[in-house]
């Protein structure tokens, strides 16, 4: 009784196998969102507003109904009493959050550039699109605010009744003893840093499509999203439909950083569509409405205070923080620059005491969630730019500031200041094998000898930690999070010995058909091409709370492989009762479960397989199937971490940044497939360096985002980038199955700093220590001049 | 009023009665049911719309269906022949030159040109070729990889010498 299944290689576990999921994106049979189309689908397209903060006087439709196609128009007046509004599921306890009502179509007043009015439903998108010029809104202007800071001062303009102040929430950190750490300290560096907004840009738009059967009372959305059991349990509050007859699929994605998390103003106005009109309909956003109304990130205006000694030894880091908020709280807005900033102030280095206040602030601007990093990347620059300007204070390099200063290895547990305790980290050995393989004494060598000649090199070095893994339930529930943090999947053996896996997260580009399928191939020694994972469908997948936050593999992964080991056992005992041996007689090699000793006594997971489905010869008690499933609850969250080394050269006659080289050696512990880690690490580290250089959501003080298409908002090309040098090492966590830590973000949490401090290396001859990001040509020119001028 | 719009998608003919301002993109995702050509923005900078328009690769969003009239159009899903990837493709997936799949119907005709063009570009030409075609996932590290590799492959000169 064997099948004709081909054994699988020696180690799949850590081999850089292709994805099996490129054919079919490779071919244009993909199914995106957008390219399902239903019968008697009708199309939607949504009227924002103009204006940044405005009155809602008078809407007139019925120019628009009266258009060629338009089956109807829907207005806040029709939506907002038939559904609840948009809820925030991060509710922070403790920083007097200000929740206020975020309607699907806006309710008398509108807050943002962006924010939905009224929705048209056509037989075309053309004829919706057309339609929508037709409404005609009477608003009254009002006053407006962008900037976070700004928006806390008297007599700003204020945009919720909810929120005097504009103030969304005030979350404090505090740790140590900070003020004695400030009155001993020998040197204290200052700094203002402006993390600048940025638009997250998941090539693929957002956009849904809704079917409700009036008959059945059953509701199907197809959804750009990182998450769809959460877009069910949150759909269902808003619209009411009952989660058992709605079922949301998120069919191929195409990126998300952030963006795809939460639920926005368009899905549910297209839900409200189909259940009204009883039709399918379809909504897919433009990317001038994706920038104008899906989330942004970042947003933070930080006053930070470093205390140190003489010899560059930390005794304290202080800041306060304005987190700008958009117009309203979006899905997790709030637990960003809190829980996944203030928590990681320390970041790797041993510091005595740290001390946060950050201001959640509603602004007149599109809500902010998270955008890859999440917090973390804006925790990791206010710690490395402030070391950078420690090393300029005391005259120490900057990389023997970090040496002094670094967490000494650990394997299992250690706690920081700020209440976390990392699970295990080696920062000296990253930072040793990036700056070996750049050759960092060399490289200043360079540098000096390229000054002398009017040539500016600049040298940026980061160590970092973050967060990942996210992460144990209870922790959940304590820090506010409307739900779980668990993962879950369920391997089934199919009677040929091929396997189906079945998991509750959603990925939608990093590859974890593949490397799920190696967690099972490498469990049980079946090919990879034997398992299929599926995800993204809430009517056949088990519940999980999604992709973010680097959790798939973190925790998906983790559900897997206890899964997996179920079976492992399983098959252990029904292999020992068919070999007629004790189940302590039998071990396991290579998909082969035999009896010690003999070999050739042995039964393949394939022979286990037939075997479980038929039962024929069961042991007694034992079921049939060869099926297990696994709810995995992380004990605690994973601390993945890193050293990146950025050497760029600046012209200060253009202000022009050249990337010379960008090294990095990120440790996420064992990697599944390492060619797939690669891929995450260099996406990663572009977008860190978008941020950097070129990409900033700007608003005018009106309220007007003056960055509303790919022509204004500048992300990464290919042509304005070189070669990226990956380097990695293994620690692996002591509390996950695998060891495994996650790599979606570390790229963007180290790279903006190490281009930033790179370049501020790089006009140090200038006295320049400080410019606005992005470091655009004319900032930096400007830099120079201006000290030149103060020269 | 609507116009009559003849041309061969992949070696099929297709006519159709079109409104005027229908572009090109919309004509072979809607009209043609060919929706493996994607839409990523509403101004040219995105790439993920491109496809070949007589042998030439064109961005399909900035092209009416009307000025494809008489032409002949191959998208993504005429590529591949019975199953079997081109050597091009064939790049794509040994490299991990894409992630997410969505600006990658474009980027393979992106990468073609380049090819078609210079077949044996230096790197700086593979990234400035690759300037017009945007994306959020790889960092282009893996595609510029991708059109070295193939590059190097003949089986790519040579298929898309066939198809020129």
């Amino acid at each position: 009784m064997t099948t004709t299944t081909t054994s699988a290689p020696a180690r799949v576990f850590g081999s850089g196998i292709r994805r099996r999921e490129d054919p079919r994106l490779l071919t244009g049979t993909a199914r995106y969102t957008a390219d399902f189309t239903l019968p008697g689908m009708l199309h939607a397209a949504i009227l924002r507003s103009p204006h940044g903060h405005a009155r809602i006087v008078s809407i007139d439709t019925s120019a628009a109904k009266a258009a060629p196609g338009v089956v109807a128009v829907f207005t806040g007046a029709d939506v907002n009493s038939a559904l609840q509004p948009i809820p925030c599921a991060w509710l922070l306890p403790n920083a007097g959050l200000k929740t206020t009502p975020y309607y699907v179509l806006a309710k008398d007043v509108v807050r943002y550039v962006g924010d939905a009015v009224a929705i048209v439903v056509a037989e075309s998108p053309y004829q919706a699109h057309d339609a929508v010029d037709l409404i005609d809104v009477d608003y009254g202007a009002l006053p407006s605010v962008v900037d976070p800071r700004a928006a806390t001062e008297p007599g700003a303009p204020q945009l919720h009744p909810e929120a005097p102040g504009n103030q969304a929430f005030h979350w404090t950190v505090a740790g140590g003893d900070i003020d004695a750490a400030f009155s001993k300290a020998e040197v204290v560096v200052r700094e203002r840093i402006i993390q600048q907004r940025l638009i997250p840009t998941a090539i693929e738009p957002r956009g849904a499509v809704a079917q409700f059967s009036p008959a059945t009372g059953e509701l199907t959305v197809w959804n750009t999203t990182q998450n769809p059991h959460i877009v069910r349990f949150i759909m269902s509050l808003v619209t009411g439909v009952p989660e058992d007859r709605l079922r949301v699929i998120a069919p191929e994605v195409g990126g998300g950083f952030g963006s795809k998390i939460p639920q926005i103003q368009g899905d549910f106005a297209t839900v409200f569509c189909s259940m009204k009109l009883g039709r399918p309909v379809k909504w897919i956003e433009t990317r001038t409405e994706n920038y104008q109304s899906t989330t942004h990130g970042r947003d933070h205006v930080q006053d930070v205070e470093l205390a140190a000694t003489k010899d560059g030894k930390i005794l304290g880091l202080r800041c306060t923080v304005w987190a700008g908020m958009g117009a309203y709280l979006s899905t997790a807005a709030p637990g960003i620059p809190t829980i996944l900033h203030g928590l990681m102030l320390s970041g790797p280095y041993a510091v005595p005491a740290v001390k946060e206040d950050v201001y959640g602030v509603y602004t007149n601007t599109t809500p902010v969630e998270a955008y890859r990093g999440a917090g973390r990347p804006e925790a990791t620059f206010m710690l490395e730019r402030m070391i950078d300007l420690l090393a300029d204070a005391t005259r120490i390099d900057p990389v023997e500031v970090r040496r002094r200063n670094l967490l000494p290895a650990f394997n299992n547990g250690h706690n920081v200041v700020t209440g976390l305790t990392y699970d295990s980290g080696n920062y000296q050995g990253a930072l040793d094998k990036a700056l070996a393989h750049v050759g960092y004494d060399r490289l200043r060598e360079e540098q000096a000898a390229a000054r002398a000649t009017g040539r500016y090199l600049g040298i940026g070095v980061v160590t970092y930690v973050e967060i990942c893994g996210l992460g144990p339930s209870q922790v959940a529930g304590a820090i506010g999070f409307q739900g779980g943090l668990w993962e879950s999947a369920i391997v089934r053996f199919h009677p040929s010995g091929k396997a189906h896996v079945f998991i509750g997260t959603s990925p939608h580009g990093q590859g974890e058909e593949t490397t799920f399928a190696q967690i099972v191939a490498d469990e049980l020694g079946v090919a990879v091409n034997d398992v299929r994972v599926i995800h993204g469908d809430t009517e056949n997948t088990p519940m999980g709370w999604g992709t973010y936050g680097s959790r798939t593999t973190a925790v998906g992964g983790a559900a897997l492989a206890v899964a997996t080991r179920k079976i492992k056992d399983k098959a252990k005992l029904l292999a020992a009762h068919l070999l007629e041996a004790a189940v302590e007689d039998i071990d396991y090699a290579d998909g082969r479960f035999f009896v010690k000793g003999f070999p050739d006594k042995h039964k393949t997971i394939q022979d286990i397989a037939l075997m479980a489905n038929v039962a024929w010869n069961m042991p007694a008690g034992m079921e049939a199937g060869l099926e297990a499933s696994s709810f995995y609850d992380p004990p605690n969250f994973t601390f993945p971490f890193g050293a990146h080394v950025a050497v760029v050269e600046v012209d200060p006659e253009t202000g022009h940044v050249e990337l010379k080289r960008y090294v990095a050696c990120d440790d996420c512990g064992p990697q599944i497939n390492p060619v797939i880690v690669e891929g995450q690490v260099h996406g990663g580290i572009v977008q860190g360096i978008g941020q950097a250089l070129w990409e900033e959501a700007v608003y005018e003080s009106n309220g007007q985002l003056l960055t509303g298409t790919l022509a204004d908002y500048a992300i990464p090309r290919a042509d304005l980038l070189s070669e990226i040098e990956v380097l990695s090492t293994v620690t692996p966590s002591p509390h996950h199955p695998l060891g495994v830590k996650g790599i979606g973000e570390a790229g963007t949490i180290a790279s903006t700093s190490t281009v930033y401090n790179a370049v501020i290396d790089a006009l140090e001859p200038f006295g320049v220590q400080s410019v606005r990001m992005p470091l655009t040509p004319e900032r930096v020119w400007r830099a120079i001049a201006d000290a030149r001028k103060g020269a | 009023m609507k116009v009559s719009v003849t041309m061969s998608i992949n070696g099929r003919a297709e006519t159709r009665e079109v409104e005027p301002r229908l572009l090109l993109v919309h004509f072979l995702r809607d009209a043609a049911g060919l929706t493996g050509t994607k839409i990523g923005c509403d101004t040219s900078q995105c790439g993920a719309c491109t496809v070949l328009l007589d042998g030439v690769a064109v961005k399909s969003c900035t092209t009416l269906a009307a000025q494809a009239d008489g032409c002949s159009v191959t998208t993504i899903e005429g590529l591949a022949q019975d199953g079997q990837l081109t050597a091009l493709q064939e790049a794509f997936w040994a490299r991990h030159g894409l992630q997410c799949g969505f600006c990658t119907p474009g980027m393979v005709f992106a990468a073609r040109e380049i090819l078609r063009t210079n077949p044996s570009p230096s790197v700086a030409q593979i990234r400035h070729g690759l300037e017009g075609n945007l994306c959020r996932c790889t960092g282009y590290q893996n595609i510029v990889r991708t059109v070295e590799a193939a590059a190097a492959d003949p089986r790519v000169a040579q298929q898309i010498g066939g198809a020129r």
